[in-house]
């Protein structure tokens, strides 16, 4: 019979996700490349209108590095520490997961706590003038994800808690971490935007 | 390793049994819980296109309110005012409730039958993203409805926008609004593509796509990076209004083309996302119709493609009198024009595949191959306004009115219409009257072109548009009556296509699976499909699997009544991006209610903002985050954790 041999006939398909393969990790990269649109575009409106503001436009020609930078490094570690967590459902070491899971959260909830005072020793606030209403919400911005994140990093940390997860059952697991690196990604870009272009002479 | 973590499907053919068995793991529960929880793909597309007929007749209605207005000189029937909203909320509806949802409708539907899977890759989100389109089109609406519909035109320049010069909640409404509908947008966009690169049926590699699902995959990658531009817009804008902020105010520092950057690097892409799906019906409808399979098919694919890609370097033809410098105009112009290529491309395979068919005169034909003259016309006039000081003249003029409803209705109502045709039989099991559809596609086909050809020179005489009248010595007065009468004759002509549908729908003759003898994958399931679509997964080796055996009888024919059964839980098969290779197992989500929920949260946070009631604003993040919390805690079934051990 001709038909037979079109069949498909695939032996030992996984069932549902396994690993990282599995729908939830092409969600989450729409959900990374849409995410990484809209920040672009942000920082587009912030160059944009730098390029063409006249002398003085930037309230803070040298940026204060004294929080801003102590706490990139902190959101950064952070990444670290929930690389290392997803290691550990990887390898069936929930203590670990739950280590390195619990000090992202943690390390992510000191990080918007800090940005908060970083916020309040501004001089300038929300409606001084454009470079104050971009630089407040564009970090606004990324502080709604920084505490999305956290809700996604809580649940995670629950769910690893409640014995969940293996090595082979775990793309919720991956999916939330590299949503977490992504928002500590984006920060990068907005830090070297706001706090390393001024020094390099952008918006003179 | 353990078991439950592979399987190796059962291969077997159709039985009444096995149907029976998938139709209760399938089948929507009866009730308000089956009608707010469904995730079937087939109800959601019919919502979508239901949804966006009755935003069309809206939009419809107030464009015949205007053209009564402007049907002669001094007339007083509408106030400046009410003139404002009308022509705005007119945009805003076929633009933004129309035109794209009524795609995502379409494809909604066809996608897992064309595709040969048995539902979209991501279900729930599906319903959500229904879902939230019916929130924003409500919102909208409510504003339009209590006076405080949008009034500076769909693309809502600055600073007429701003607060000072619009201090009701006009702008809120719409600004607030669209952030809502951009959520829908971009979780469909999402959603189909991941459904085109993962669940396709074995065999269906990347160049036996259905051109449809090439259109609508590539306005999905286009929405999925241009939307949050258009968000962040009207977020920044609703900022400025009701915050003190100072974006788009140069008083402050800021910068009011940043509106028309946002708005265009969004807005030029969403032009090609809602005319690519719906070439894509004219690329896969008109050759059944011809007899032979599309002319080119691989180069029609690129072209859709290309026309996106270069679409994203053309927004600035929008802003050519703005005084920006030359250089960049003459870039922008350069790309504008060269994006006729692709378009000419798609035009001549038409055209080929009539001209070497057996074309068989259809309504669906007639309105597939009407599209062709009307997308050239419209085509045209938009390559004479990319040249730049052609534009400086005709900008803002009704040669752009007429422009842009050639593009609209050309490109997008006139296939759509003919979509209707084509598969209304196999949404229904019924088929619409052919004598009615005579009648229906002449009276629109004329009534559009009496009231739009002659806008051309209405522009070319000078008349700007958004005027809510003239004088009477302008020399626009016979055109526009002409325009007037043509936009009712057209509107008669709709009406005729939903007289035809309530009486298909009553009395339509039974139509089988394949009424038209179509070469696709949809064709070979009952019309209706079945809530599974597929009572087994067919295996596809050509881009017409249900032509196989005429075109090729040698080669080896696709199956389509043989193949896995899945039937052990709501399933269907994963396949490789490219080749389309098997290589998982989707376990597909139940029908939950969760995402209605999010929905729900996320109207009343929006309606809190509005009203800049906090507490309700708390409430809908709430109600969202708890709904989200529950859409996703992880499910055996779905394997999406381990079996307890």
């Amino acid at each position: 019979m001709n038909n037979d041999t079109a069949v498909a006939q695939p032996r030992d398909l996984p069932v549902g996700p396994l690993g990282r393969a599995g729908l939830g990790w092409f969600g989450v990269g729409t959900l990374v490349a849409t995410e990484a649109a809209l920040f672009s575009y942000l920082l587009f409106a912030y160059y944009y209108t730098g390029a063409a503001a006249a002398p003085g436009w930037l309230l803070e020609p040298h940026p204060v590095l004294k929080l801003a930078l102590p706490n990139t490094i902190l959101l950064l570690a952070s990444s670290g520490a929930a690389w290392y967590g997803e290691r550990g459902v990887l390898t069936w070491r929930r203590r670990q997961a739950l280590i390195g899971l619990g000090c992202a959260l943690v390390m992510g909830t000191a990080f918007a706590v800090v940005q908060y005072f970083e916020w309040r020793s501004k001089t300038f606030s929300l409606g001084t003038s454009s470079y104050a209403s971009l630089y407040f919400v564009t970090t606004g911005f990324h502080m709604a994800h920084v505490v999305v994140g956290i809700l996604v990093l809580a649940a995670i940390f629950g769910w690893t808690a409640l014995d969940y997860f293996s090595p082979r059952r775990r793309l919720v697991v991956s999916a939330g971490v590299v949503y977490w690196h992504f928002v500590d990604v984006v920060w990068l870009f907005v830090f070297t935007t706001y706090y390393i272009t001024p020094y390099l002479g952008f918006g003179k | 390793m353990r078991a439950a973590d592979l399987r190796t499907p059962a291969i077997g053919i159709d039985s009444v049994e096995h149907q029976a068995r998938l139709l209760r793991l399938w089948e929507t529960a009866p009730g308000l819980k089956g009608f707010f929880g469904t995730v079937d793909h087939k109800r959601i597309g019919i919502r979508y296109i239901v949804t966006a007929f009755v935003f069309l007749v809206l939009g419809g209605l107030e464009a015949l309110v205007m053209r009564l207005q402007l049907a002669g000189p001094n007339l007083s029937l509408l106030t400046p005012e009410q003139y404002d909203q009308l022509f705005s909320t007119h945009g805003m509806t076929m633009i933004f409730l129309y035109a794209s949802p009524i795609l995502s409708g379409f494809s909604n539907y066809l996608w897992p039958l064309l595709l040969g899977s048995r539902d979209m890759a991501f279900p729930r989100l599906n319903a959500l993203s229904y879902w939230i389109y019916l929130a924003a089109g409500i919102f909208l609406y409510v504003g339009f409805l209590t006076g405080n519909g949008p009034n500076d035109g769909w693309f809502n320049y600055v600073p007429y926008a701003t607060r000072d010069y619009n201090p009701g909640l006009n702008e809120d409404f719409y600004s607030l609004g669209m952030v809502l509908l951009g959520i829908s947008v971009t979780v469909g966009a999402a959603n189909f593509i991941v459904t085109a690169m993962r669940t396709r049926a074995p065999g269906m590699s990347i160049n036996r796509l259905p051109i449809l699902v090439w259109g609508t995959l590539t306005a999905s990658a286009a929405n999925l990076i241009v939307v949050p531009a258009v968000s962040l817009a009207f977020f920044l804008l609703w900022m400025d209004r009701q915050f003190g902020t100072h974006f788009y105010e140069p008083a402050g520092g800021g910068q009011p083309l940043l509106w028309q950057h946002l708005f265009w690097i969004f807005g030029h892409p969403w032009v090609y996302a809602i005319v690519l799906p719906a070439m894509g019906m004219v690329s896969d409808g008109l050759p059944v119709f011809c007899r032979r399979p599309l002319v080119g098919y691989a180069f029609v694919a690129m072209s859709t493609v290309a026309t996106m890609i270069l679409g994203f370097g053309v927004w600035v033809h929008h802003m050519f009198a703005t005084g920006l410098p030359g250089l960049g105009l003459s870039f922008f112009s350069g790309a504008s024009i060269a994006i006729t290529v692709p378009s000419a491309v798609a035009v001549f395979a038409w055209l080929a595949t009539i001209w070497l068919g057996r074309p068989v005169i259809t309504t669906a034909f007639l309105y597939f191959s009407s599209m062709i003259i009307l997308f050239v016309i419209g085509g045209v006039s938009g390559f004479m306004t990319a040249s730049v000081p052609v534009d400086w003249q005709l900008t803002d003029t009704y040669f752009v009115v007429a422009h842009l409803h050639y593009v609209l209705i050309g490109i997008n109502v006139f296939p759509v219409v003919g979509a209707v045709y084509f598969w209304f039989p196999k949404m229904t099991g019924r088929m619409l009257d052919e004598r009615l559809g005579r009648w229906n596609f002449w009276i629109m086909f004329i009534g559009f072109n009496l009231a739009f050809l002659p806008m051309h020179l209405t522009g070319l005489f000078g008349m700007p548009r958004r005027v809510y009248t003239y004088a009477d010595n302008m020399g626009w007065n016979t055109l526009n009556l002409i325009t007037s009468i043509g936009s009712f004759v057209f509107a008669i002509g709709v009406l005729l296509l939903f007289v035809n549908v309530v009486r298909g729908l009553r009395s339509g003759a039974r139509a089988g699976a394949n009424p038209w003898d179509g070469p696709t994958l949809e064709w070979s399931v009952p019309s209706p499909p079945p809530a599974y679509n597929f009572a087994v997964i067919p295996t596809v080796t050509s881009l017409h699997p249900l032509w196989d055996a005429r075109l090729s009888p040698s080669a080896t024919a696709s199956s389509l009544d043989r193949g896995m059964l899945l039937e052990q839980g709501k399933e269907t098969i994963g396949t490789t991006s490219l080749d389309a290779t098997p290589d998982m197992l989707l376990e597909i989500p139940g029908d939950t209610v969760a995402p209605f929920w999010v929905a729900l949260g996320a109207s009343g946070t929006f309606v809190g903002l509005l009203l800049k009631n906090w507490g309700l604003v708390s409430v809908g993040v709430v109600v969202t985050a708890l709904a989200v919390l529950a859409w996703l805690w992880p499910r055996r079934a779905l394997g999406e954790r381990e079996v307890a051990s």
